[in-house]
């Protein structure tokens, strides 16, 4: 049985700017594979690219893009709007504005499921009611009659989640779906999320910046730079052998209780992601990298640190600091 | 502040609800059929004044027809113009604004150049020439005024849908999967609509005026219909000696109007603060 999702060098570009510059993942039936990078390094661009969300100034082109071996390149708008919100669905950052104001909760959550499956309003009302108390949101009957500002944002989060599962999708798209949340009521979202992917089988494509988030619910994890997946694995191995050197200053910027010495300087990786054209050629990543050479700026070669395990730099596995500076 | 702008709203409102109420059941309400004349009652001054005559309240014009009567049927006249010729330019409008917000490029261009177009026709006149060539009529005017009226529809509801179109709940619901129409249908017209309710108020406000201009200039509603505007123009001539002929139907307009503006500034307040979303 082929994958469930394939993305094969994909490439978005909004006029000059490239977002995306040939990045691949691939993701399975019930796993969960987290998307993780800093700001503008083109991860929810990535995402609105699988399901066929960007503005219109952008233009996609990839080698492969399909779902459940359906190629999505070719699809048009009516197939994809079949596919959305049915196989797959995707929640947002900001709950607080992802509710339409106008209605209830109910009828938004009524109208995906009569749109994709039909049936009637008082069956999809049922559904949305079950769903809510999946949830965990107490009363689900007497939130079918509110409206999005009557809730609070941890709510509403719970609301998106069960809206976007009214239809049991196989691919659920999850961009920073805490980010916006305080810390209490992300940790309950994560153990939501991680607990519905387990029982309904999702796959779930995670997107976040948040390490945390990472080590907690991710099988695989794919760790995005400037458009590109810079380094692949299983989460296990990734946190125990990072070894592109931007991943390495990733994990350096997480402070660890009792390690990091209170004062000190929290870690951080100096400069921005730049902003790259489509000329751009060789590692995307060699202005802000403490080993980069003149090689740096040729063709890099994916290179395999272990099975499942990949990365893009010319570093062997297992490289230490400095030592990647002789040629 | 606060008490000043809800005694504003609830006076616009008892205003606007009267003049509906009076509109709506106007036959009910005349003492005279405002239509029937009687050359020896001409120009009888209203109840205030010195020689008014039992049975007629606002006393009568220069061909004896009973003033209240032909006052209260004016607001039959004043509130379907206001009304029709709102909805009528409501549904341009609207229909424009939103085409060209939600699409934007070349679509948008071709609205805001129809909408600067518009902008550059001066009202009066065309609604003049249009008349004086069609020839006028209740549903002339209705059309003609409906037909130049849309521009702050489509003004605000261009702007407003820019605004919601990219809110996060309308990429939610490209995300579950919905058409271009039941986005535009179901996240944005209904998120649009309290700014639209203030523009129509204006809006009706704004066509009794000119209801009332065409009328008074001899181009609007033909007579012996008992439009205010016409009652003005026809009881010039007798403004002099019996100055009320003008007075009445000049307070009336006033008023009907100055309640709309109060109702729609109201309703613009109580939108703004979020009290009604």
């Amino acid at each position: 049985m082929s994958r469930l999702l394939e993305v094969e060098a994909l490439e978005v570009s909004f006029g000059a700017a490239s977002a995306v510059r040939g990045a691949s993942l691939a993701l399975d039936r019930g796993e969960t594979l987290c998307l993780v990078g800093e700001s503008g390094c083109g991860k929810s661009v990535t995402a609105l690219a699988v399901m066929g969300l960007l503005a219109r100034n952008a233009s996609r082109g990839a080698a492969r893009l399909s779902f459940d071996g359906q190629d999505l390149r070719g699809l048009d708008e009516r197939g994809m709007s079949r596919l959305r919100g049915n196989r797959m669905a995707m929640i947002f950052q900001e709950p607080m504005t992802s509710l339409n104001p106008a209605y209830t909760v109910g009828s938004q959550m009524a109208e995906v499921m009569l749109r994709h499956r039909g049936g009637t309003r008082a069956a999809a009302m049922a559904r949305a009611e079950d769903l809510l108390g999946r949830v965990r949101i107490t009363s689900p009957a007497m939130r079918l009659g509110q409206y999005p500002h009557q809730l609070s944002g941890g709510l509403r989060q719970r609301v998106m989640i069960a809206m976007a599962l009214m239809c049991d999708p196989e691919l659920l798209i999850a961009d920073e779906p805490t980010t916006a949340l305080d810390v209490t009521v992300q940790a309950q979202i994560l153990r939501l999320l991680l607990d519905l992917q387990k029982d309904l089988g999702l796959a779930m494509l995670l997107i976040t910046h948040d390490l945390g988030v990472v080590a907690r619910v991710a099988h695989r994890v794919a760790v995005m730079y400037a458009g590109e997946v810079v380094e692949t694995a299983a989460a296990a191995d990734l946190f125990a052998r990072p070894t592109h050197p931007y991943t390495r200053g990733l994990l350096a910027c997480v402070p660890v209780p009792g390690k990091v010495a209170r004062g000190a300087a929290l870690g951080s990786i100096a400069g921005v992601v730049p902003r790259l054209g489509p000329g751009f050629s060789g590692c995307g990543f060699r202005d802000r990298c403490g080993e980069a050479t003149a090689a740096c700026g040729g063709t890099i070669a994916r290179a395999s640190a272990g099975e499942g395990h990949d990365y893009l730099c010319r570093l062997p596995p297992g490289w230490r600091a400095g030592a990647g500076a002789a040629p | 502040m606060k008490a000043l702008r809800d005694i504003g709203l609830a006076s616009g409102a008892a205003i606007v609800g009267a003049a509906v109420l009076v509109a709506v059941f106007a036959p009910l309400l005349v003492p005279h059929d405002p239509f029937a004349q009687d050359l020896s009652r001409r120009l009888l001054p209203p109840f205030w004044m010195e020689g008014a005559r039992e049975g007629h309240l606002l006393g009568t014009d220069q061909l004896g027809r009973d003033y209240l009567s032909r006052l209260l049927y004016g607001a039959r006249i004043s509130m379907l113009i206001g009304i029709a010729t709102t909805v009528a330019s409501g549904l341009i409008g609207i229909a424009l604004g939103v085409a060209g917000g939600f699409f934007g490029g070349r679509i948008d261009d071709a609205v805001l150049f129809a909408i600067t177009a518009r902008l550059s026709i001066p009202l009066i006149l065309v609604a003049l020439a249009v008349v004086s060539v069609v020839g006028s009529s209740l549903t002339v005017v209705v059309m003609t005024l409906g037909l130049l009226l849309w521009d702050r529809f489509a003004v605000v509801a261009r702007v407003s849908t820019m605004q919601v179109r990219n809110l996060d709940f309308v990429a939610a619901a490209w995300a579950a999967g919905c058409s271009r129409s039941r986005i535009v249908l179901r996240e944005i017209l209904p998120n649009i609509l309290s700014p639209l309710a203030v523009v129509a108020t204006l809006e009706v406000a704004l066509a009794i005026l000119l209801e009332a201009a065409l009328s008074f200039l001899g181009l609007g509603v033909p007579p012996p219909l008992p439009s205010w505007g016409l009652m003005i123009a026809e009881g010039k001539d007798y403004m002099f000696f019996s100055p009320w002929v003008i007075m009445i139907p000049g307070v009336a307009l006033f008023v009907l109007v100055f309640g709309i503006n109060l109702l729609g500034d109201g309703l613009r307040n109580l939108l703004r603060t979020g009290r009604v979303a």
